[in-house]
């Protein structure tokens, strides 16, 4: 299984006559078993097709068009449009909206989150590129290219969630390279305010029987970190965790903002040194290297498996002592 | 975006809260005139956009408008921690009865802003919350409904204050948080906001920073405040170094070379994206190198701008060697940027494959990049080759393999 | 004629362009980094600065293929041995 999305999860691209957009749909209708995306919304443009994908004026049209509920939504428009475009989106009964647009005010990101919260629809970024399930089906410009998207990512039983799109991808592929699938794959963002931090992600690893471990991409800035912990004691987390933790020189350099928006350090909570204490302090592995995170996952679920075996979830072969390849 | 304290006061003014009748001027002979029509003792604050400021000597008090004057020239040529004064501000002398501390900020946990209030005003809120818990308030607004006077009194009355000075400080403290949500900051504070003796309540400093991103909605009142559109008001003003890499990123719309930042060392950076650079750079320093500059390629970057930015870098004194690494790359080419900085050497009269320490960008187009890396004899990895081991390689090219080792065994 | 960057050159066949008018146009609006550009006597001109920038898209090759025949234009990847781009 996968979390969030699905083969058949049914999607549309609002703002998807824009460059970005174009190449995006493109990619996600090349990956797996291609995505089903229903419709693309860019206001004036109605009646034109974009790689075959119809395109209209609102979204109410696409879910008329499509005949029912549209599960998600990826909204790729400039920042001054990105809040009326979201709130289109769940106004419309759309679940699940990947939010790619940067630089959007944080005030307007928040207005989005919480009337998400209201309707019940989930936000993933912005600044992000998306959620992907290996060999099934990505929604965003994760991993780029069907091609080397293919090339990163392979299925099997990690949960990968990271603050960076980019290093979503090359800890993927180190995963891969080492013959940890994936089972889902999150970019969530890398601006001060997201719809879904690490903790509120958790929840659907820890329901999904695929995924047997978590490998996080996190940086400084945020207290975003400090909530996984937290939730990782409150609910005795069944998986182990590995974290990679990027921009240590920054603890140096308070009040300067390097990577993303997101990173800067503003009080002591949010220096790469305190989250690192505190992702230890709830038995989170923080990995000095991103190639030591394999051997890192492996020694965790092998140990894990051993004491306390998840329910339903067969022990993976290598594990036994085969080969992961 | 932070303001300085007469601009941060003027917000709170705009907005309903009553401040002092204070002056600014980056004049002393005015700042004399000021203090002669405030009509009283006065004080005369440095405006700079760093702490320390009372330490540093950039507060004085002064009688008379001629010491005034005096204090203002003397503050006007001080430098505060590398800073100098923009101006300076005139306030009248403030009888305090009672400090307490109001602020705003976002809470990004519940990704909503908070209401923090407390009857310890004038010392660093953090310490407060630290040592008195039970003398800070905290409430939350919601994003989307209006903010009402019952929030900011609820904040007030969890630190026990009650009576004349809640029903004074109530309206204050929602309109605090009115022009926080107006304004789109990430912090308005009012510390200390005062009773004074007389019974007035008044704002006496208030830092103010507005989100960068939002600058472009509040332009208005950015240009009554006579905020330039080139003012970054970083923690540190741009060096020519940096300056010089806003104009390769600004030369051409194609992709990205952002965040150039001048650091000290001897190892050229050309890295990317936003997390690959944070890692990068980590990997370097963990190595025991150290960096002559940090910067972030992406979004699919031109020949021309992977060109200018090499060429930066490769110039910039101190740098023989560059390396250009990024994490795995699925929207920024390989071959383009490997035609860049390879540009860059040859203009330079320099031969890429000395120039370029190490080359590790994997990922879209690899394999017409790796082709153009061997024919200039460049050393190169691909994806097999860690982040770190490849900052690794570039040390030890760079600086040699003493540094590594010494990195090595500090680390162990 | 040909234009030669560091990495990428171009040649563009004069007699097909000759032969056909509207050529020169149509590279020049195909192509996404201006390698070509239509001064307005309308001849070709192959804007030197901009070869490097080659993207390798293969759409002047198309269009080329199209309106007049195979290898009306070839786009030569210096790097690789001179080899063209197919």
């Amino acid at each position: 299984m996968s979390i969030l999305i699905g083969a058949d999860t049914t999607f549309i691209v609002q703002g998807i006559t824009g460059r970005e957009a174009v190449n995006l749909t493109r990619e996600c209708l090349d990956y797996g078993a291609g995505a089903k995306i229903v419709g693309g919304v860019t206001p004036g443009r109605k009646g034109r097709d974009v790689h075959g994908v119809p395109v209209y004026d609102t979204v109410a049209q696409c879910v008329e068009a499509h005949g029912g509920p549209i599960d998600g939504s990826v909204v790729t428009v400039p920042p001054a449009f990105t809040k009326d475009a979201v709130f289109e989106a769940i106004e419309n009964a759309v679940k699940l909206i990947v939010v790619v647009t940067e630089r959007i005010p944080r005030r307007d990101v928040a207005q989005m989150v919480e009337l998400a919260n209201m309707r019940g629809a989930r936000i993933i970024g912005p600044n992000c590129l998306g959620v992907i399930v290996p060999d099934v089906v990505k929604m965003g410009g994760i991993g780029g290219p069907a091609k080397n998207a293919a090339q990163a990512y392979s299925a099997g039983p990690i949960g990968v969630i990271s603050r960076s799109g980019g290093m979503t991808t090359e800890m993927s592929s180190t995963l891969t390279a080492a013959g940890l699938g994936q089972s889902t794959a999150v970019s969530i963002g890398g601006d001060a305010i997201i719809g879904s931090t690490y903790a509120e992600l958790m929840p659907f690893f820890e329901a999904d029987e695929q995924t047997e471990g978590i490998v996080i991409y996190t940086e400084p800035g945020g207290r975003m970190e400090a909530e996984l912990s937290q939730w990782v004691v409150d609910n005795d987390c069944r998986m182990p965790i590995v974290a990679f933790m990027a921009g240590r020189f920054m603890d140096e350099m308070p009040g300067m903002s390097f990577g993303h928006a997101g990173t800067i350090v503003e009080g002591k909570e949010d220096t790469a040194a305190e989250k690192i204490a505190r992702l230890a302090d709830a038995g989170i592995t923080v990995a000095e290297e991103i190639s030591e995170i394999p051997e890192i996952m492996k020694s965790k679920l092998a140990a894990h498996v051993e004491h306390k075996p998840p329910p339903g979830v067969s022990v993976p072969a290598w594990v036994r002592g085969g080969s992961p390849l | 975006m932070r303001f300085f304290e007469y601009e941060a006061r003027e917000i709170v003014k705009r907005a309903g809260i009553p401040v002092t009748d204070f002056g600014f001027t980056t004049d002393a002979a005015e700042a004399r005139t000021i203090a002669e029509r405030i009509g009283g003792p006065t004080v005369i604050k440095s405006q700079v956009l760093t702490g320390g400021r009372m330490k540093a000597g950039g507060v004085k008090f002064a009688d008379t408008p001629e010491q005034a004057e005096a204090h203002a020239a003397d503050i006007l040529e001080l430098e505060i921690n590398g800073h100098m004064p923009r101006g300076v501000l005139v306030d009248p002398k403030a009888d305090v009865k009672q400090e307490y501390y109001a602020g705003v900020v976002w809470d990004g946990t519940a990704k909503k802003p908070v209401i923090l209030f407390s009857d310890m005003g004038g010392i660093d809120i953090e310490e407060v919350a630290e040592q008195h818990p039970d003398h800070v308030g905290r409430v939350h607004i919601s994003n989307l409904l209006p903010i009402s006077d019952y929030q900011a009194k609820e904040c007030i009355a969890q630190t026990g204050v009650t009576g004349r000075a809640l029903q004074r400080l109530t309206p204050i403290v929602r309109s605090l948080a009115q022009l926080f949500v107006d304004n789109d900051m990430v912090l308005a504070e009012i510390n200390p906001l005062c009773e004074m003796k007389d019974g007035t309540f008044v704002a006496l400093d208030a830092h103010m920073d507005m989100e960068s991103e939002a600058r472009g909605r509040h332009k208005g009142l950015l240009k009554d405040l006579g905020v330039g559109d080139d003012e970054t008001r970083l923690a540190r003003e741009p060096t020519d170094f940096e300056l010089a890499g806003e104009e390769v990123d600004g030369a051409d719309h194609r992709g990205v070379a952002g965040n150039v930042t001048e650091f000290d060392g001897n190892i050229g950076l050309v890295i990317g994206a936003g997390g690959g650079s944070l890692t990068l750079f980590d990997a370097v320093r963990a190595h025991g190198g150290e960096p002559a500059n940090y910067c972030e390629i992406g979004g699919n970057p031109s020949v021309h701008k992977a060109c200018g930015l090499a060429k930066l870098v490769l110039t910039k004194p101190g740098v023989d060697k560059i390396a250009v690494m990024m994490s795995i790359v699925s929207n920024t080419r390989v071959d383009i940027v490997a035609r860049g900085v390879i540009k860059a050497c040859l203009e330079l009269g320099f031969d890429p494959a000395e120039k370029i320490a190490i080359f590790r960008i994997p990922g879209a187009w690899e394999e017409e990049g790796f082709k153009i890396l061997e024919k200039y004899g460049i050393e190169y990895a691909d994806r097999s080759v860690s982040m770190h081991e490849a900052a690794r390689r570039a040390v030890v090219k760079i600086t040699g393999p003493d540094a590594v080792a010494a990195a090595a065994e500090a680390g162990s | 004629m040909r234009t030669d960057g560091i990495f990428i050159g171009i040649e563009v066949d004069d007699e097909a362009l000759a032969s056909e008018p509207r050529l020169a146009g149509h590279l020049s609006q195909v192509c996404p980094v201006d390698i070509y550009s239509e001064p307005s006597d309308g001849e070709l001109e192959i804007v030197q600065r901009n070869v490097d920038e080659c993207v390798l898209c293969r759409l002047c090759l198309e269009i080329a293929h199209l309106e007049v025949g195979e290898n009306a234009v070839r786009v030569i990847k210096i790097y690789d041995g001179g080899a063209a781009l197919e």
